[in-house]
């Protein structure tokens, strides 16, 4: 790996958001959007609008990365270039970080956006400190670029890319405590929901939510959100192949 | 239009031109089989390409030719046979940043301009910044120079037309200073000036850099301009020669007369095995 190879590549990935700022309008507002909406579904009980908020404030970048990113590598794969591009001297991990880097950098854009949004105009109640809400959020949308890379891998076409959608995410969101806490749920859901990333990822939101400081059951969450981010990053690099039939 | 003036280049490149003229060749296959699925697309292909020369790969299309190339590039999977690629095995590391490679369909980035397109593989190639910098930035410049496109090179790559894609395609290739090009079909779909041109530029790279061309076309009248040519039908070479030769040797007018001729003869030889297995 090289370090200037990592930073041009994520260079090359933000200049060409750059171009398509109709996409970077959606990434952005959208999730602002429905935290506005929720706050006045639930306007007659906020209580419920704090549990709820905060977890969709981890679960945003997760969806959004995810798509983004599935996306963007299905385009790259399709397109030739990273045929080009691994036929040239750079490494599987200068794409893989540099892509981690561009959509993690817009990944803090949206989550600070929805984060102030939540914390300041809709009166999200938060016991723990908006940082640490944030560092979530972030280590969610690296998990969810992740996902997103692995799982291009798979897709022939972005018409599938984007079925994976509904296949990865969805069991994730029904078992993460969105719905429902996750010991209330059938002793064999509750096991997968245990072995579910995002299951952590909402549990960390909660923690936040729900104590001044910084608990040990906070760090675990955290660790474990960013040790499966950084596992499947390892498992993305390993299907880009040099050498292809 | 394309300027044959090369403008001096730092780094690795300055003694290709000055250097010992190099005799070994650029590629050397011996045995070179390529296994697709249950289809043998290569089947025990030996050949030499010379340095500082073009060798044209001709033959119709589904004979094997981009199989070959990647072959020699890379990225193809499941080669066996010994395939020597300026003095290393085909797809070694060190190899990366001498090949200058061109795919049939270009592969650039539609939502980069011409030249973000290729200050990024430029970055790729020789990463850095300081002088490697302002190397890539001369780098950049020829090549889209090169290419004829320079009136363009602020466009978006998605808004240009096909032939001006591939040429933005090639013109990566060209970044560095690649001592084999191996170019997949470059001058399809551009009209006869700009083929022209590009030819001339091919044949100023092989000349002035000692640079191996290796380029494929199913145009026969193409083959003219080449110094040497590879016959291939159906994942076997049929002539490996230069283009008069290979007129004198089949008693024809043209490249293509030699071609048809050749494959008769084959055909006569043995009946080519229509569905390989």
């Amino acid at each position: 790996m090289n370090p200037h190879r990592t930073l041009a590549t994520a260079a090359r990935v933000l200049r060409q958001l750059r171009h398509d700022p109709r996409s970077i309008a959606l990434m952005v507002l959208v999730p602002c959007a429905m935290l506005l909406l929720l706050r006045y579904v639930f306007d007659g009980d906020p209580r419920t609008f704090d549990s709820i908020g905060a977890s969709l404030l981890g679960i945003f970048p997760l969806i959004t990365m995810f798509l983004v990113t599935s996306i963007a590598t299905l385009r790259e794969r399709t397109s030739g270039t990273l045929e080009r591009l691994l036929a040239m001297p750079l490494g599987k991990g200068d794409l893989i970080a540099g892509y981690a880097l561009a959509f993690g950098a817009l990944a803090v854009v949206q989550s600070a956006l929805a984060t102030g949004l939540a914390l300041w105009a809709l009166g999200l109640d938060v016991t723990g400190s908006a940082w640490l809400l944030l560092l979530v959020a972030l280590l969610d949308a690296l998990l969810g670029t992740a996902l997103g890379l692995f799982v291009s891998a798979f897709a022939a076409s972005e018409f599938q890319a984007v079925q994976f959608m509904p296949a990865v995410i969805f069991p994730q969101l029904l078992l993460c405590g969105l719905f429902a806490p996750r010991p209330s749920m059938q002793p064999v859901l509750e096991g997968i929901s245990d072995v579910l990333p995002m299951s952590y990822a909402v549990d960390g939101m909660n923690e936040v939510l729900r104590h001044p400081d910084i608990t040990g059951d906070f760090v675990r969450d955290a660790v474990i959100v960013a040790a499966c981010a950084v596992l499947v990053l390892g498992l993305g690099a390993a299907t880009l192949r040099r050498r292809t039939a | 239009m394309m300027n044959n003036k090369r403008p001096g280049r730092g780094g690795d490149g300055g003694d290709h031109v000055t250097g010992p003229v190099r005799t070994d060749p650029a590629i050397l296959a011996e045995g070179l089989t390529v296994v697709r699925g249950a289809r043998t697309v290569l089947r025990g292909l030996a050949f030499a390409v010379p340095r500082g020369q073009i060798t044209g790969l001709l033959g119709p299309s589904g004979c094997g030719k981009s199989t070959l190339m990647r072959a020699v590039v890379g990225t193809q999977a499941k080669v066996t046979g010994t395939l020597c690629v300026l003095g290393h095995p085909a797809g070694a590391p060190a190899l990366r940043s001498r090949i200058g490679y061109v795919t049939q369909d270009p592969s650039v980035y539609d939502d980069l301009t011409v030249r973000q397109n290729l200050e990024y593989f430029a970055a790729v190639l020789d990463p850095g910044r300081g002088p490697a910098a302002e190397r890539r930035r001369d780098h950049v410049t020829r090549a889209i120079a090169d290419v004829d496109l320079a009136s363009h090179a602020d466009s978006l790559a998605g808004n240009l037309s096909g032939g001006q894609r591939s040429r933005v395609s090639l013109a990566v290739a060209l970044l560095g200073t690649p001592e084999l090009l191996v170019l997949d079909e470059p001058t399809v779909g551009l009209d006869p000036v700009l083929r022209r041109d590009l030819w001339n530029l091919f044949h100023t790279i092989a000349a002035e850099r000692g640079a191996a061309i290796l380029v494929s076309s199913h145009v026969m009248d193409e083959a003219e301009r080449c110094d040497r040519l590879l016959l291939m039908r159906e994942g076997e070479i049929l002539a490996d020669d230069t283009p008069r030769a290979l007129r004198t040797r089949t008693g024809s007018d043209t490249v293509e007369a030699a071609f048809l001729h050749l494959v008769d003869e084959a055909t006569a030889r043995s009946p080519a095995p229509r569905s390989p297995r």
